[in-house]
């Protein structure tokens, strides 16, 4: 699905990713790891091609993404931080998504989903952040691409919402689609991940499951089997 | 990128600041004819306000834009789109907004005056299609300027200090200089000179429409046999398309290699 090769970026002398070798299988979901400022918004842009990488090759469906814009049609992205255009209503942002990238009728579903139906007609400056990032959810999954980028999807959920998010995650792999996801609550990615892929100091450090992980080092739970990695 | 050219410029539409400029251009035509009575004598005026307040609010607007659309740039650039076509949309969205308030702006009070039954119709094309240039020119630039400057009151700086160059500056420097080689003959430089700046350029070519170049004394003579002429007219449109084109190249260009 992805397949990132000898990738190496840095941003004036700060060196961030320095030979990312990653290869993301079709179908299933994957957690990227690692510390604050480890990479992995890096990683994850690289991919989009919002960021340019120094020097190595990213091929997604096996298709060279340098200098390519069509190939963002297999990509569903969520960004971090949900920035919108201030002054645009919810309904119009949908609409012109959608005239961007194609007709759908899935964002229906998502906002009763959602329910967002009181805040279509709000402008998005005007929202709270958590419903701000309901819309960039509906946003993300209302295309049917076949890998999905998620970055910090759960940043101002209410519980309700959450639970929402993990079932349509799971309904998406159940479709056969990759999902690529980073979250610093571990655990939403020890339930929602088949493997995890761990970045420290701009490299791969770990990738396999979860279980695997434990073996590795030794701790009998996730979220100490990750702090052992950092200490 | 026409989609792009759509949203950009609908969310402009949408702001109040291209109803303030609208308003204002409409203002002044309204005061400048009221004042002068007198259609000619109006355009001579406008050109004055025009030369110099065009390139400002082009580049201010410029800068202001590309940093405020910050995150409608990141959406887009996420989605299938070239960047190319999304930075392109945007400038075009900007500048072509700016454009249609200036012209419509200006055009209303004249027409409404009795332009199309008078003979300074000519003039006053001219006058808005360098205006045009200028705001394609200028907002060029102050893309350029924001694109290359991440922190926003470094762009601003440099976007007011390109401004005051190109229209302040330039000619002092220009004036010393001929000052400085006055013992040497100067038409050829003087009309380099001018045409490589953007606002000089712009009022030669207008004040020699005019017929006012008589004013300008021998100067005037050299610069009258030179742009009065087909040749000399479209060599300074071929140079305002010149300044249009390189920044534009050059937005292409940087946008394709910024990360974001």
């Amino acid at each position: 699905m992805v397949s990132i090769e000898n990738l190496h970026k840095k941003f004036n002398k700060n060196i961030v990713l320095s030979g990312v070798d990653l290869n993301i299988s079709e179908g299933g979901i994957f957690a990227i790891l690692g510390p604050n400022g480890s990479g992995k918004t890096t990683l994850i842009k690289s991919i989009l091609g919002m960021v340019i990488p120094n020097k190595g090759t990213i091929k997604v469906q096996g298709e060279h993404i340098k200098n390519s814009s069509s190939y963002r049609h297999k990509i569903d992205y969520l960004p971090q931080i949900a920035n919108f255009p201030n002054n645009l209503k919810v309904k119009e942002l949908i609409k012109m998504i959608k005239d961007l990238r194609g007709d759908t009728n899935e964002d229906q579903r998502l906002i009763e989903l959602f329910t967002l139906q009181p805040f279509l007609d709000k402008k998005l400056g005007n929202l709270s952040g958590g419903t701000k990032q309901k819309v960039n959810l509906v946003l993300t999954f209302m295309f049917d691409s076949p890998l999905i980028i998620l970055d910090e999807p759960t940043t101002g959920l209410d519980p309700i919402s959450l639970i929402r998010l993990k079932d349509l995650i799971q309904a998406e792999k159940a479709k056969g689609k990759t999902i690529l996801i980073t979250s610093h609550i571990m655990s939403f990615v020890e339930e929602v991940s088949d493997e995890i892929v761990f970045l420290l100091e701009g490299q791969i450090y770990f990738k396999g499951s979860i279980s695997e992980l434990k073996n590795k080092t030794n701790q009998p739970d996730f979220e100490h089997a990750i702090a052992s990695i950092l200490t | 990128m026409l989609k792009i050219l759509k949203y950009s410029f609908f969310d402009l539409m949408r702001s109040r600041w291209s109803y303030v400029y609208f308003a204002f251009y409409l203002l002044l035509g309204i005061v400048l004819l009221f004042l002068n009575n007198d259609l000619s004598k109006a355009v001579i005026t406008l050109m004055n306000v025009i030369i110099v307040l065009v390139p400002l609010i082009g580049t201010i607007f410029g800068v202001m834009y590309y940093y405020n659309s910050k995150e409608f740039t990141e959406l887009l650039l996420a989605q299938p789109l070239k960047r190319s076509s999304i930075f392109l949309g945007q400038y075009l969205g900007v500048a072509v907004s700016l454009s249609m308030s200036l012209i419509l702006g200006l055009g209303i009070p004249f027409v409404v005056y009795g332009l199309f039954k008078s003979n300074a119709i000519w003039d006053f094309s001219l006058l808005l299609i360098t205006g045009t240039f200028l705001t394609l020119i200028f907002t060029a630039l102050a893309f350029n300027i924001a694109l290359t400057n991440e922190n926003k009151i470094k762009g601003f700086g440099y976007a007011i200090l390109l401004w005051l160059f190109l229209a302040i500056i330039y000619d002092g420097l220009f004036l010393m200089s001929l000052i400085l080689f006055e013992d040497y003959p100067l038409d050829k430089l003087s009309l380099i000179g001018t045409m490589l700046n953007p606002i000089d350029l712009s009022r030669t070519l207008i004040l020699l429409k005019l017929d006012i170049s008589a004013l300008l004394g021998y100067t005037g003579a050299v610069f009258k046999k030179f742009f009065g002429t087909n040749f000399g007219l479209i060599v300074s449109f071929i140079m305002l398309t010149t300044w249009v084109v390189l920044p534009v190249l050059r937005i292409i260009f940087k946008s394709k290699k910024k990360d974001f």
